[in-house]
């Protein structure tokens, strides 16, 4: 176990170098640059531009920026943001924590739905339950996110104002008091079901067929024949196999949504990396915009390596050693 | 025979939906097993030997058969229970062995559970107790390490052994009768007879009785006291197993007997059916199921609905087939 970890992460080091060339290149090839997205006014003083160029590193040569910015990454500095004038790091910092927050509340929320759902789908296939579930499951998975949000934050903010409509936490509240529990744990209502409701099309879809495979399997037929009643015929032998590949998806899940909230956390006006990611691609804020693919990219990473960790857990036929 | 019955079908049908309608597999089959028997039932693939089996153990799926007629089972009629009473019996006093060992167990479940788990049921045997039995039922189907395989999953054994795991799971807890669906089709020659060895011994020491679904004669030579010949759902021959190795009667019969390989002179060869089961949409129902594989026998000779007819004592034939008929490369009267 400890040698494949080992393993699994020198791996992630010329992964990882290769993506960070990519996003570098990515970042230069696009048009316009962290000056451009800086100014005012598009007719500067030309002079005055250059100077800037100079001052920013802009006309060094691609390498050197590149191992310049390398280096720097490596050492933890991701750089200036250029709009925020403050070190990106500082910036995600905060963010980050947001993120995940929202996305392990989604995550909770989007399995603790389809779970119950997807199974008993599979199980009684054509029953009432089934036909409903797979019209809700069809309903979620044509709806696009952006509209589902904005419908949600219509109908829980403005029309029965339940729930604040955007923010992560009241500026009023106190970090560490009971209210500012409360205050972040309410802001984080209408997000997470927004994200959530809708992810739990894929899943449902996805147990439910498996649980319809799963039961026509001969290991099944056996358990049957020994006298196992039907429910411990489902916990026991049924599900386990069933959840199998959920729990392989289970770590590129996490990652989607440390990457993925993009449209949730900018509809609701969440503080997250997502919302930072959108306007600092507006606003060509390119050490932000690269340290976060970084991330994300990391992430990904991270989350095949976990993917597998669980695997080899649940499945004694997957050994790593 | 007058002995007590251990399973006894009566009429039994068993049909499958098909686009909304149902077509027997299992079409009215009348037949007894006897304790301490071994009971063979051969025939090509297709024929409903399957369907029989999990018919009497109640595994088809409900929406997709139909089951008709009466399967009594030391005198209760597995029919008319429902599920969780038929649980009481089920893999206490009918065990099941299936076809291929490599599919019949949780991959995700170590042996030793898999084994316990029918005591968990129908036993009150504390964990140390069931441990032990479950050990000394690894010893007696011939694991060389009882210990070893109790903590193992499926996957680190070979076929032959995963299909001693079956037959320890079938025989847990000492069931009446054991039902083996092929139990060795999934396996390579030599440890079929191994296999086979190992039921036979067992069904000498426990007094068990077995129907037994084999392709393969020759293990029904070996094993079986009667034989039941299927064909299309309906059982054409029944006999004691001497009686039907020496005087065969039904065409079908003939012509299995003549295809095993070992056994037959280039001259029998000749003397095999071409053909296969119809499936099940395609199988006449009105009139005799055999007649379209046997079209050189004069029309006049079938009979309109075949029924079995005993012809000696417990040598069940279905109709008058015997009596005319002759292979095409045989001279006539030859018989
Ligand atoms: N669940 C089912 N639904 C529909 N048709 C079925 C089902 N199970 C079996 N059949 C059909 O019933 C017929 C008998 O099948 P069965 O599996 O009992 O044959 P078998 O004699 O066991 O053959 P084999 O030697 O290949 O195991 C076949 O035509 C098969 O296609
Ligand atoms: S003789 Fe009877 S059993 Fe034989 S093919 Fe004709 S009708 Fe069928
Ligand atoms: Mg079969």
């Amino acid at each position: 176990m400890l040698k494949f970890l080992l393993r699994r992460i020198l791996i992630m080091i010329p992964q990882l170098f290769i993506l960070s060339v990519l996003i570098f290149t990515l970042a230069k090839a696009m048009p316009g640059d962290a000056l451009s997205g800086q100014l005012e006014n598009a007719h500067a003083d030309p002079k005055v531009i250059a100077e800037q160029r100079q001052k920013l590193g802009l006309d060094d040569p691609i390498q050197v920026q590149y191992i310049r910015w390398i280096n720097h990454a490596i050492h933890g500095d991701l750089g200036m943001s250029y709009t925020h004038k403050i070190p990106v790091t500082d910036l995600i910092g905060e963010r980050l924590w947001n993120t995940l927050l929202l996305a392990a509340a989604t995550l909770i929320v989007s399995y603790a739905i389809a779970i119950p759902f997807g199974v008993a789908s599979g199980r009684w296939t054509n029953s009432w339950l089934d036909k409903w579930v797979t019209c809700y499951t069809y309903f979620t998975y044509a709806t696009p996110l952006f509209i589902f949000a904005i419908l949600m934050m219509f109908l829980f903010s403005f029309e029965l104002n339940l729930f604040p409509s955007g923010g992560s936490v009241d500026p009023q509240a106190v970090p560490g008091t009971l209210n500012y529990f409360i205050s972040k744990f309410t802001h984080l209502v209408l997000p997470t079901l927004s994200g959530a409701l809708l992810a739990t099309s894929t899943t449902i879809q996805f147990l439910r067929n498996e649980v319809i495979d799963t039961k026509i399997q001969d290991f099944v037929a056996t358990a049957r024949s020994k006298g196992v009643p039907e429910s411990k015929v489902y916990s026991r032998h049924i599900l386990r196999n069933s959840f199998l590949p959920i729990a392989a998806f289970l770590g590129y899940d996490i990652t989607g949504l440390i990457g993925g909230s993009v449209f949730v956390e900018s509809i609701y006006s969440y503080p997250g990396l997502g919302q930072l990611f959108l306007d600092s691609i507006q606003q060509r804020d390119f050490t932000v915009v690269s340290a976060l693919v970084m991330i994300s990219g990391f992430a990904a990473l991270l989350g095949t390596l976990l993917s597998d960790i669980i695997l080899s857990a649940v499945d004694p036929r997957i050994r790593i050693d | 025979m007058d002995r007590f019955q251990l399973l006894k079908l009566e009429n039994l049908n068993t049909s499958f939906k098909i686009m909304n309608s149902y077509y027997p597999a299992v079409d009215n089959i009348t037949m007894d097993v006897f304790p301490n028997e071994v009971l063979a039932i051969v025939g090509e693939s297709g024929c409903g030997k399957s369907a029989l089996a999990l018919s009497i153990m109640g595994l088809h799926n409900k929406e997709r058969s139909l089951i008709k007629g009466h399967i009594y089972f030391q005198g209760t009629d597995l029919l008319s229970l429902s599920v969780s009473q038929l649980n009481k019996i089920r893999g206490k006093d009918i065990g099941m062995i299936f076809q291929d060992p490599l599919t019949a167990l949780n991959p995700l479940m170590r042996v030793g559970q898999q084994i316990e788990e029918s005591m968990n049921y129908h036993t009150s045997f504390s964990k140390k107790e069931k441990r032990e039995k479950t050990l000394h039922l690894l010893e007696q189907v011939g694991i060389p390490d009882p210990r070893l395989t109790y903590n193992q999953f499926p996957h680190e054994l070979s076929g032959g052994m995963r299909q001693r795991v079956v037959i320890a799971i079938a025989i847990a807890c000492e069931p009446a009768l054991v039902i083996a669906d092929e139990p060795t089709t999934a396996l390579d020659v030599t440890i079929q007879a191994q296999i086979m060895e190992l039921l036979k011994t067992l069904q000498k020491k426990s007094n068990t009785g077995i129907i037994l679904i084999t392709h393969d004669l020759g293990v029904v030579s070996e094993m079986a006291d009667r034989v039941a010949v299927m064909y299309a759902g309906q059982i054409v021959e029944l006999s004691a197993v001497e009686q039907l190795f020496n005087n065969p009667l039904h065409p079908y019969t003939r012509s299995l007997l003549n295809s095993i390989p070992s056994s037959s002179s280039d001259d029998d060869r000749l003397h095999v059916i071409q053909g296969i089961v119809p499936s099940l949409q395609n199988i006449p129902r009105s009139g005799c199921r055999f007649s379209p594989r046997i079209p050189w026998i004069d029309a006049s000779h079938h009979e309109d609905h075949p029924v079995m007819h005993e012809v000696e004592s417990n040598h069940w034939v279905r109709c008058s087939c015997y009596k005319h008929f002759y292979f095409p490369n045989e001279k006539v009267g030859e018989k």
